[in-house]
């Protein structure tokens, strides 16, 4: 038996046997994990596995079947998107989206406006400076006056980044961010991503670079038709024999 | 050798934007071409040129001895040039079977679909499991990996493959390149794979270059190349703190 990924008492975020059925097909199964400050939770497992709809329960794109989530101590289940984005969650998506007919600093402090009051942020001002510091953070700054539809991959998935930054979340739900990077913008993701952790915000990251996902996270979730096949540290999960044989594959060799 | 594809000198981008800068490649008959470097370099646009997605602005690109710079993408797909593309470009209502029968839709693969199809299956299972769902209910990795098996549903004389490890579980990735390998081993197609890194092309690579700024920069064998320092510091990563 593997830890549970459930049951801190610290946890920021924490979700307990959520399901979501498609008519008879479970696409996610009785799954619970939860996420302190600081923490980086991994997610990985074979595509199709339900990562994604996980994701989709958690932020409030689906409505689970069953189960509940708590942010910060309080259920959000019966919330909408906009809702839990206000209460600290922030989120990315697989693949890169922006407003796209807007400026890179447009993109940001509209973001930054949807918690305009909780983070004590006053006035559109505010929002645009919290707009710039998130551009900063990622290291976009230099893109702020072009419309997003003009940037580059690499660059629009730090812009998804910078947004979710932007609303200064309690919990950062990352889906593959480094799918698609070359090695030196996958090492300036990571450092990004430290910086961010460090700040205290919990991470969330779905990700099949295995290099990135091991060197980033505190624990891993594995999943596999829905289910948790896994739970533990990253290496753990890179010698757990039913990991290699749904996941890893027969090298064994992810993290190369 | 005769090459099988050629593109010299190319220039290409969007309204004015010039991405791809004075390109040239060769590829020779039945070799496996992969170019690597960084986003927004112009990996995708020389492929979208290829394959007359977009127009070149300047600059040739022969088939065989066939000058295709100028034909209509349709044209150009008749004359056996396959494009696995980034997005899946799925037919969302369609089965995954359906969509993968697309694949052979030029008349002269369509009557060995049912063969070429039970190929695909077996190379790509996963792809298999799905085949009565509708494209619409798959995950974005699933998507991706019917993308791979319809571009495999039809003899290419050259196939052109954007980044076919995005997105992919390392499984999933493993039996793609199974099946890139096998392809080419089986088929002798001339292929042209772009990646972002070297992780996962050792196995198929004839010939590696790497494309910045628009341009080759470098060209050798995956042997000369992954053991380049400056090509390693640049696309192998620096990071060290890896538990395997």
């Amino acid at each position: 038996m593997t830890e549970t990924a459930a049951r801190s008492p610290q946890a920021i975020l924490e979700a307990r046997g959520i399901s979501k059925l498609y008519g008879g097909l479970r696409a996610v199964d009785d799954l619970s994990f939860s996420v302190k400050g600081g923490e980086v939770l991994g997610i990985a497992g074979p595509n199709g596995a339900g990562k994604t709809t996980l994701f989709d329960t958690i932020t409030g794109h689906t409505i689970a079947t069953t189960g509940e989530i708590e942010l910060g101590g309080s259920s959000i289940l019966g919330t909408k998107i906009h809702a839990r984005c206000r209460m600290g969650l922030a989120r990315t998506f697989q693949q890169p989206v922006a407003a796209d007919t807007l400026t890179v600093l447009e993109n940001a402090y509209l973001a930054a406006s949807f918690r305009r009051g909780r983070t004590g942020r006053r006035s559109r001002s505010d929002d645009v400076a919290a707009g710039q510091a998130a551009l900063k953070l990622v290291g976009l700054e230099h893109r702020a006056t072009m419309a997003a539809s003009q940037l580059p991959v690499y660059d629009k998935k730090r812009l998804m980044i910078a947004t979710a930054l932007a609303t200064e979340p309690l919990v950062l739900l990352l889906d593959e961010p480094f799918g698609g990077l070359n090695p030196r913008e996958i090492d300036d993701t990571l450092a990004l991503l430290r910086r961010v952790r460090e700040t205290g915000v919990a991470i969330v990251c779905i990700e099949h670079v295995m290099r990135a996902l091991v060197a980033l996270a505190d624990r891993v979730l594995v999943m596999h038709h829905g289910a948790e096949l896994f739970v533990g540290t990253p290496g753990e999960m890179m010698r757990d024999q039913r990991v290699i044989d749904v996941y890893l594959g027969a090298s064994g060799s992810g993290a190369e | 050798m005769t090459a099988a594809l050629d593109v010299s000198g190319l220039v290409a981008g969007y309204d004015r934007t010039v991405v791809v800068r004075d390109l040239s490649l060769s590829v020779e008959a039945g070799k496996t071409a992969v170019v690597i470097g960084p986003n927004g370099h112009g990996k995708t646009t020389m492929l979208l040129a290829i394959s007359g997605l977009i127009k070149p602005m300047s600059g040739s690109i022969t088939l065989g001895d066939e000058r295709i710079d100028r034909s209509s993408a349709e044209s150009i797909a008749g004359m056996g040039v396959v494009h696995i593309m980034q997005g899946d470009g799925l037919f969302a209502d369609m089965t995954v079977e359906e969509n993968l029968l697309m694949g052979a839709f030029v008349s002269s693969s369509w009557r060995g679909r049912r063969e070429t199809l039970k190929r695909v299956y077996a190379d790509l299972p996963v792809v298999e499991s799905k085949r009565d769902q509708k494209a619409r209910t798959l995950s974005g990795g699933e998507r991706r990996l019917v993308g791979l098996g319809r571009g495999m549903m039809r003899p290419a004389r050259v196939m052109l493959i954007d980044e076919p490890s995005l997105g992919l579980a390392p499984v999933a990735i493993e039996a793609v390149y199974a099946a890139i390998a096998k392809l080419r081993a089986e088929s002798g197609a001339t292929v042209v794979l772009v990646e972002e890194n070297f992780t996962h092309i050792g196995g198929v690579a004839d010939v590696v270059h790497i494309l910045e700024t628009g341009s080759i920069v470098r060209s050798g064998s995956f042997d000369e190349l992954s053991h380049d320092r400056t090509v390693v510091e640049t696309y192998l990563g620096s990071i060290t703190d890896v538990t395997t």
